[in-house]
C-alpha cells in the first residue's frame, strides 16, 4: 500500500514538475500568429492547405519537377513498387497517379538535370526524365551508387545534388552513441568510434558515375549521428543538413540526468557542412539551453563538463528528439519575401521524451539573411498528429517526413503514416 | 505550481522514509502485487521505447500490445529482457530497426514483475511470471 501511494505521489510530482518546466519554448514558437486551419493543420495568417494526394503508402521524401510532376518515394512496396509519380488533376490541386515504378522501398529522392535520383537503404539509382517531367523509361534505372552499410538501425540514405554535379548521401550511424553494448546502460563509448570509418556522416559521389561504392567517393563530413533533412542552399552554395540527436541521456545515464533533461537534450542541431566538417557525434551533445558543445557520458561527461573545441557548433539548435526528417530551403517568389532564402524543417516527431509528452509533428521555420539564420525558430504548419498530446507516438495520425517545393512555390509536405500528401499556398487571406 | 511540486516532493520524502523495508522473503508474490511493482520497472526501463501504451514506435520498436511473443512462451521474453535483442527478423510481419540491450542488471523479481505487467496491459490477458522462472533461464548466475 505504501509502495502504491509512493509510487503515485512521485508520479504526480513528475507530472506537476515538468508541465510547469518543459516544453515551455516549443510552446512558445508554436503560438505566433497561428489562425487559419486547413486540411487538418494550422498554418499561419494568410496561407492555405490542402490534402493533393492520399494513400501514398510509405510517403518519405518527394521531389517536384519544373512541369510540377511530384514523385514520392516510398519505405514500403506498394503493388510491388516504391515510386509513385503524380499530376495535377484539375483546378483544384487535387493529384492523380500516372507512373508507378522501383521496386526497392526506400527513402530519399531528388530532382537534377534531367534525372530523378532514388535511393534505397543501400544503393542510389537514377531515371532519365524526359521533356513532360515523365520517367522516359521506368525499366531503365541506372545503378549510381551500391554497396552502402545498412545495419537497419538509421539505414535510410537521404540525397541531396550540389549544382557542381556531386551527390550527398546520409549514411547513418548503426549505433545511438557508439557504446561498447548499444545502448545498454551505462555503457562505455568505444575510443576512436569505428563507426566513423563507414558511417556517421555524408558521403560524396559523382551523380552521373555508375556503380560507386566507398572507394569511388569520399567522406564530406563526419561525426554526424544520423541526417534525414539535408539541402544544398544555392546561395551559399553549402551543403546544410538536420541531425538526429542521440537517444536515452536520461535511460542510459540517470545518474547525470532526469526525466526532463533527458526529454530536452540533447538539441536536434541543423549543420552548415564543408568538406572535412566533423560534427563531434558520439564524443558531444549539443546542449541549447547553454548554448553549448558538452561531453558525452560514454566518454567521461556527466551533463555539465563541456566538449572539444574542435567540433562545429550548429547554426540552429532545436529541443531534443523531434526528428527532423526533411530540410529544405525555400526559393519560390508565392510565399511572402520573409520566407525566401529560409528554411523548411519537417519534425517527425519524438518518442524519445517520456515520460513527457511528446513533442514534434509539425514543420517549422527559419528565416535567413546572407546564409545566416535571421531570427528565432518557429512553428510553422502544425496539426499533422491530430490531437493536442501524444503520450505513445503511435497515436499521432499524421507524421511529417519530406518536403519539396512546387515550380509556382508553392511546399509540398509527405507523410509516411498514412501516405497523406499536403501542399501549403500562400493566398494572403 | 512552485508550491505544488514542493507540497508533493515533501510528501514524497516522508512517504519514503516511513516505508518498512521489507525483508526479501516477505515479498507479496500475488500477480497483482507483481503487476503493481511491474508498473514501476516498465517505465523506468521499458516505456521509452516499448512507449506509455506499449504501442511501440513504427518501424523502429515493437509493440507489446497485440504481440504474439509476449502472450507466448515466457522462456523466449524472459531471455529477450535478459540478452537483449538485435534479431531483425519480422515480428508479427514488421521489422524493426532499433536495437535493445541487454537488461540483466535487473533482478529476477524485477523482470518477473515487469514481464507480468506487460502479460496483464495494454489488452494482453497472459499468466504471470515468476522470479523462479527468471532464474531457470538466466542459469547459474544469481542475482
Ligand atoms: C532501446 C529501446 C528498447 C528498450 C529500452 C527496451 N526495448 Fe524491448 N525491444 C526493442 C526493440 C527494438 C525490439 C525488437 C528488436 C528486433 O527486432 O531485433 C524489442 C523487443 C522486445 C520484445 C520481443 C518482442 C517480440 O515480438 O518478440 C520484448 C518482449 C521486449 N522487447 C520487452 C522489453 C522490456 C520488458 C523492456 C524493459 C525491461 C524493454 N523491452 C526495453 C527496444 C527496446
Amino acid at each position: 500500500m505504501y509502495k502504491n501511494m509512493f509510487f503515485l505521489f512521485l508520479l504526480l510530482s513528475v507530472v506537476v514538475a515538468t508541465k510547469a518546466s518543459s516544453d515551455t519554448l516549443i510552446e512558445k514558437q508554436r503560438n505566433l500568429g497561428v489562425l487559419t486551419e486547413n486540411a487538418g493543420l494550422k498554418l499561419p495568417v494568410g496561407f492555405a492547405a490542402i490534402v493533393a494526394i492520399e494513400n501514398a503508402g510509405r510517403a518519405r521524401h518527394l521531389a517536384v519537377t519544373p512541369q510540377g510532376k511530384v514523385y514520392i518515394k516510398s519505405g514500403k512496396l506498394i503493388n510491388g513498387k516504391s515510386v509513385l509519380a503524380f499530376k495535377q488533376e484539375d483546378a483544384s490541386g487535387k493529384l492523380a497517379i500516372t507512373q508507378s515504378f522501383d521496386r526497392i522501398a526506400g527513402t530519399g529522392i531528388a530532382i537534377k538535370n534531367g534525372y530523378l535520383y532514388t535511393s534505397s537503404n543501400e544503393e542510389v539509382f537514377r531515371y532519365k526524365l524526359n521533356s513532360n517531367g515523365d520517367v522516359e523509361d521506368t525499366a531503365k534505372a541506372q545503378r549510381i551508387i551500391t554497396g552502402l552499410i545498412n545495419r537497419r538501425q538509421h539505414e535510410s540514405k537521404s540525397i541531396a545534388l550540389d549544382n557542381a554535379g556531386n551527390i550527398y548521401v546520409n549514411i547513418g550511424a548503426y549505433s545511438n552513441s557508439c557504446q561498447e553494448k548499444d545502448r545498454a546502460k551505462g555503457s562505455k563509448g568505444i575510443m576512436p568510434c569505428p563507426v566513423l570509418d563507414s558511417a556517421g556522416g555524408i558521403w560524396c559521389f559523382k551523380a552521373d558515375k555508375e556503380n560507386q561504392t566507398y572507394g569511388d567517393g569520399f567522406r564530406y563530413a563526419t561525426g554526424l549521428r544520423n541526417v534525414m533533412g539535408l539541402d544544398w542552399n544555392t546561395q551559399t552554395n553549402s551543403l546544410f543538413v538536420m541531425q538526429h540527436g542521440r537517444d536515452q541521456l536520461y535511460q542510459s545515464w540517470p545518474e547525470y540526468f532526469d526525466t526532463t533533461s533527458g526529454a530536452e537534450l540533447p538539441s536536434e542541431c541543423m549543420y552548415e557542412l564543408h568538406k572535412g566538417s566533423n560534427c563531434g557525434w558520439p564524443y558531444i551533445y549539443y546542449n541549447h539551453l547553454l548554448h553549448k558543445k558538452m561531453l558525452a557520458p560514454e566518454y567521461g561527461g556527466d551533463g555539465k563538463k563541456e566538449g572539444s573545441n574542435e567540433f562545429q557548433d550548429p547554426v540552429v539548435a532545436f529541443p531534443g528528439h523531434m526528428a527532423p526528417n526533411a530540410l529544405l530551403f525555400y526559393t519560390g517568389n508565392q510565399f511572402p519575401s520573409r520566407y525566401k532564402n529560409g528554411a523548411f524543417i519537417a519534425f517527425h516527431g519524438s518518442w524519445n521524451r517520456s515520460p513527457l509528452p511528446q513533442a514534434g509533428y509539425f514543420v517549422a521555420f527559419v528565416p535567413f539573411k546572407n546564409g545566416k539564420p535571421s531570427g528565432d525558430w518557429e512553428v510553422f504548419a502544425d496539426g499533422f498528429a491530430g490531437k493536442p498530446i501524444i503520450n505513445s507516438t503511435r497515436s499521432a495520425e499524421h507524421r511529417p517526413c519530406g518536403l519539396a517545393q512546387g515550380p509556382d512555390g508553392s511546399l509540398y509536405v509527405s507523410d509516411d503514416s498514412k501516405g497523406t500528401i499536403y501542399k501549403i499556398t500562400y493566398t494572403g487571406k | 505550481m512552485k508550491s505544488i511540486v514542493i507540497i508533493s516532493s515533501i510528501t514524497v520524502l516522508l512517504l519514503s522514509f516511513k516505508q518498512p523495508k521489507k525483508p526479501q522473503s516477505k515479498i507479496d508474490s500475488s500477480p497483482q502485487a507483481s503487476i503493481n511493482r511491474g508498473v514501476a520497472v516498465y517505465r523506468k526501463e521499458c516505456m521509452s521505447c516499448h512507449q506509455a501504451d506499449g504501442g511501440g514506435v513504427p518501424h523502429l520498436n515493437p509493440p507489446l500490445s497485440e504481440n504474439t511473443d509476449v502472450l507466448g512462451d515466457k522462456k523466449k521474453i524472459i531471455s529477450i529482457v535478459l540478452k537483449g535483442m538485435e534479431d531483425r527478423i519480422p515480428l508479427d510481419g514488421e521489422y524493426y530497426s532499433n536495437s535493445m540491450a541487454s537488461h540483466a542488471h535487473l533482478s529476477n523479481l524485477e523482470i518477473a514483475d515487469v514481464l507480468t505487467y506487460i502479460r496483464a496491459s495494454f489488452g494482453n490477458k497472459a499468466s504471470a511470471v515468476t522470479p523462479a522462472e527468471v532464474a531457470l533461464v538466466r542459469g547459474g548466475k544469481k542475482k
